[in-house]
C-alpha cells in the first residue's frame, strides 16, 4: 500500500472544501443545475485533478494525457470547477453556467469546454466511451489511464454492462472507473427505484476488480488511486459510499437536492456551514 | 463484363486494402462480420479489429471514445441496428461532439430480403439525415463504394454509409474514383424528366430510364448517393433544364431522399415532384426484387410515375 503524506491530504480536503463553494455559488447564480450529486462527488473529483491525473492545462489536447469522463454529466458543476481552478479556462465563466453564449452548457460540452475529455449528459454511455479511450492507449502504445465516474442510478442502463463485459474481455487494465454511490437517483433510493445490490459481486462477476472506500475521506481516495497507479491488473471499479450534498447539511441526503439551486436564504447557510468547516 | 457484387462486399476488401495504407484505421463489429464483410480486416489486422460482441449501443460509444485518440474507426453492423438501437449513442456521443467516426453498415432498405422487416433499415436514411453534423451515403455500386469508404476515411467528422446485402450490378467503370460526398453524378443527360435516385435503386433508374428514352421520353438519370449534404447545385440544374422530377429511394418515403429533394424544391422552384418509395408501410420476408415489386420500387413502377407526372403537365398546358 502507498504511503500517503498527511500533509497532502488536508491540503486536499481544504481544496475540495473549496470546490464545493465555488459549485455552490454556481448553481446559486444561475438558479439551475444539480447540487446533490456534484458535491458527493467533489473529494474524488478533487483529488483526480489536484493530484492523480497526469494533465496540461496548457496543452488540453494533449496525446498522453490521461483521461476523465463525468459520465453522471448532470454533476458537471463539480467538473467544470476543477477545470477552471487547473487553469483549463479563465474563472469568469463559472459565473455563466447554463447561460446562453456561454461555454459551461447544462451538461458538458467536450467542443466548448477545454480540457474537457467527453460530451456527456445522457446516461449510461461514458463508460462505453471510457472503453474506446482505453483500447485507443492500448493500440497505440500509450500509457495514458482513463478515469470514468457513474452515477449509482445510472448503472441501471443496460449499456453500462455492456460496457462492463467488454473491458473485461479487452484486458483493459488502463480503465479505472468510479461508483459515485450516494444511493438516491431522481425518483428515490436506488434499493427502491431499481435496487443494484448486490454491487461489489456483480463487479466481480464481470471480470473487474473492485474496490470499496468511503468516498469522503482523502486518505483513503489516495490511497486506492496510488495503488492503481502503481499495479493494475484488470479494468478496476471504485465503489465510493458517498453523501448526496455532502457539505451542506440540509441538502445532505435529501433527494429534493437532486436538481434545484438554493434560494438567497439557503445560499448564505451553505456559504457559512462550508466557510466553518474550511 | 463484371458480375453484380453486394456493396458490402466492396465495403470488406475495401476495408482490406485501406487497412493496409492507413495505420490509424480501426474497425469496430457487433458479431456479424462475416456478414457485413469486416472479416477480411479482422484477418488480416486482428490488432486493429475489436469484436464488441451483440452490443451497438456500447460498439458505437466506444467507437465514439477511441477517435478522440486520434484513431479512426469504422463501425460496421446493420443498418437497422446501428440506425436504431444505437440512435442515440450516434446523436450524443458521436454527432453532437463531431467526432470522427464512420458508421458503415450493411442490409440497406429491402436489400436484406427474406430475412424480413427486423432486419431492412427502411427509416434510416430519415432518421440519420434529421442529426446534425452527420453525412448520409448510399453507394450505388461496387465501385462507387470502394471510392467513397476512402472519402469518408478523408472526411472529418460522422458519416453514414449505408450498404446492399444483396448483389447489384457495378454501373461505374473499373478505374473511376472521382466521387465526392455531396456530389451528385448525372449518369444520363435528358431534357423532360429527371429521375433521382440512391443506392440500390440507381440501377432501377437506370431500367426505367431506358424504357422511357424508348417511349419518346427524354430522361435523365442523377445518381444522389449522399441525402447529406444534398446538392443543392445539382438540383437548380435540373429545375432550370427539366420539367419534372421522380425521387427513388430504398426507404420509407417520409424525411430520406424524397423528403429532402422537396424540401429543397418548395423553398426554390416550382417543378413537379413524385416520390417512389416504400410508402409509410413496413415490408416482409420475400426476394429483394419480389419485395421491390410488392411494394411499387421497381423500374416498372418508376415508368409509370414518371408518365403519370408529364402526362398530367400536358393536361395543365
Amino acid at each position: 500500500m502507498t504511503k500517503i503524506n498527511n500533509a497532502r491530504v488536508l491540503e486536499l480536503k481544504k481544496k475540495a472544501k473549496e470546490i464545493r463553494v465555488e459549485i455552490i455559488k454556481m448553481i446559486y447564480k444561475a438558479q439551475s443545475g444539480h447540487p446533490g450529486g456534484s458535491l458527493s462527488a467533489a473529494d474524488i473529483v478533487t483529488a483526480l485533478y489536484f493530484e492523480i491525473l497526469n494533465i496540461d492545462s496548457n496543452r488540453p489536447n494533449w496525446e498522453e494525457r490521461d483521461r476523465f469522463i463525468l459520465s453522471k454529466g448532470h454533476a458537471c458543476p463539480v467538473w467544470y470547477v476543477c477545470l477552471a481552478e487547473k487553469g483549463f479556462f479563465p474563472k469568469e465563466n463559472l459565473a455563466k453556467l447554463r447561460k446562453i453564449g456561454g461555454i459551461l452548457q447544462g451538461h458538458p460540452d467536450m467542443c466548448k469546454v477545454p480540457g474537457l475529455d467527453m460530451t456527456t449528459g445522457s446516461l449510461g454511455q461514458g463508460l462505453s466511451v471510457g472503453v474506446g479511450m482505453a483500447l485507443g492507449a492500448k493500440t497505440k502504445g500509450l500509457q495514458f489511464k482513463t478515469y470514468v465516474m457513474l452515477g449509482d442510478g445510472e448503472i441501471n442502463e443496460g449499456q453500462v454492462w455492456e460496457a462492463a463485459m467488454s473491458a473485461n474481455k479487452f484486458k483493459l487494465n488502463n480503465l479505472i472507473a468510479m461508483i459515485d454511490y450516494n444511493n438516491l437517483q431522481l425518483d428515490g433510493q436506488c434499493n427502491e427505484v431499481m435496487p443494484i445490490e448486490p454491487l461489489a459481486d456483480k463487479w466481480q462477476s464481470f471480470g473487474w476488480d473492485v474496490k470499496e472506500i468511503d468516498g469522503h475521506n482523502m486518505h483513503e481516495i489516495l490511497t486506492v488511486f496510488y495503488d492503481l497507479k502503481k499495479q493494475q491488473e484488470n479494468p478496476t471499479i471504485i465503489i465510493a459510499h458517498t453523501i448526496k450534498g455532502k457539505g451542506v447539511s440540509y441538502m445532505e441526503n435529501q433527494l429534493n437536492w437532486h436538481g434545484k439551486s438554493p434560494n438567497e436564504e439557503q445560499f448564505q447557510q451553505a456559504m457559512k456551514e462550508l466557510e466553518v468547516e474550511k | 463484363m463484371i458480375k453484380d457484387i453486394p456493396t458490402r462486399m466492396a465495403y470488406g476488401d475495401a476495408l482490406l486494402e485501406m487497412g493496409k495504407k492507413y495505420k490509424d484505421m480501426v474497425v469496430f463489429e457487433a458479431d456479424i462480420s462475416t456478414s457485413t464483410q469486416t472479416c477480411k480486416f479482422a484477418h488480416a489486422f486482428p490488432d486493429r479489429f475489436f469484436n464488441m460482441g451483440i452490443a451497438e449501443q456500447n460498439m458505437m460509444a466506444a467507437a465514439a471514445g477511441i477517435s478522440t485518440t486520434g484513431l479512426i474507426p469504422f463501425v460496421s453492423t446493420y443498418a437497422v441496428f446501428a440506425s436504431m438501437k444505437a440512435c442515440e449513442q450516434i446523436r450524443t456521443s458521436i454527432a453532437y461532439p463531431n467526432l470522427n467516426v464512420k458508421i458503415a453498415v450493411s442490409h440497406g432498405g429491402l436489400t436484406p430480403g427474406t430475412d424480413g422487416v427486423t432486419h431492412q433499415a427502411t427509416e434510416d436514411l430519415s432518421i440519420m439525415r434529421s442529426i446534425p453534423n452527420m453525412t448520409v451515403a448510399m453507394p450505388a455500386d461496387a465501385i462507387a463504394t470502394k471510392a467513397l469508404v476512402e472519402k469518408a476515411y478523408h472526411l472529418k467528422g460522422p458519416v453514414y454509409l449505408r450498404f446492399s446485402r444483396c448483389p447489384l450490378p457495378v454501373i461505374y467503370p473499373e478505374d473511376k474514383t472521382d466521387f465526392e460526398f455531396g456530389k451528385a453524378i448525372t449518369l444520363k443527360k435528358g431534357q423532360d424528366i429527371t429521375l433521382i435516385a440512391i443506392g440500390d435503386m440507381v440501377i432501377q433508374a437506370l431500367k426505367a430510364a431506358e424504357i422511357l428514352e424508348n417511349k419518346g421520353i427524354s430522361t435523365r438519370v442523377v445518381d444522389m448517393h449522399t441525402v447529406k449534404p444534398l446538392d443543392e447545385e445539382c438540383l437548380n440544374e435540373i429545375a432550370a433544364e427539366t420539367r419534372a422530377v421522380v425521387t427513388i429511394e430504398d426507404n420509407n418515403i417520409l424525411g430520406g431522399l424524397g423528403g429532402a429533394v422537396c424540401e429543397y424544391y418548395a423553398e426554390h422552384f416550382q417543378i413537379p415532384v413524385k416520390r417512389i418509395g416504400l410508402k409509410d408501410t413496413f415490408a416482409e420476408s420475400g426476394e429483394y426484387l419480389d419485395l421491390l415489386k410488392k411494394y411499387g420500387l421497381s423500374f416498372k413502377d418508376i415508368v409509370m410515375a414518371a408518365e403519370n407526372l408529364l402526362f398530367g403537365l400536358k393536361i395543365e398546358e
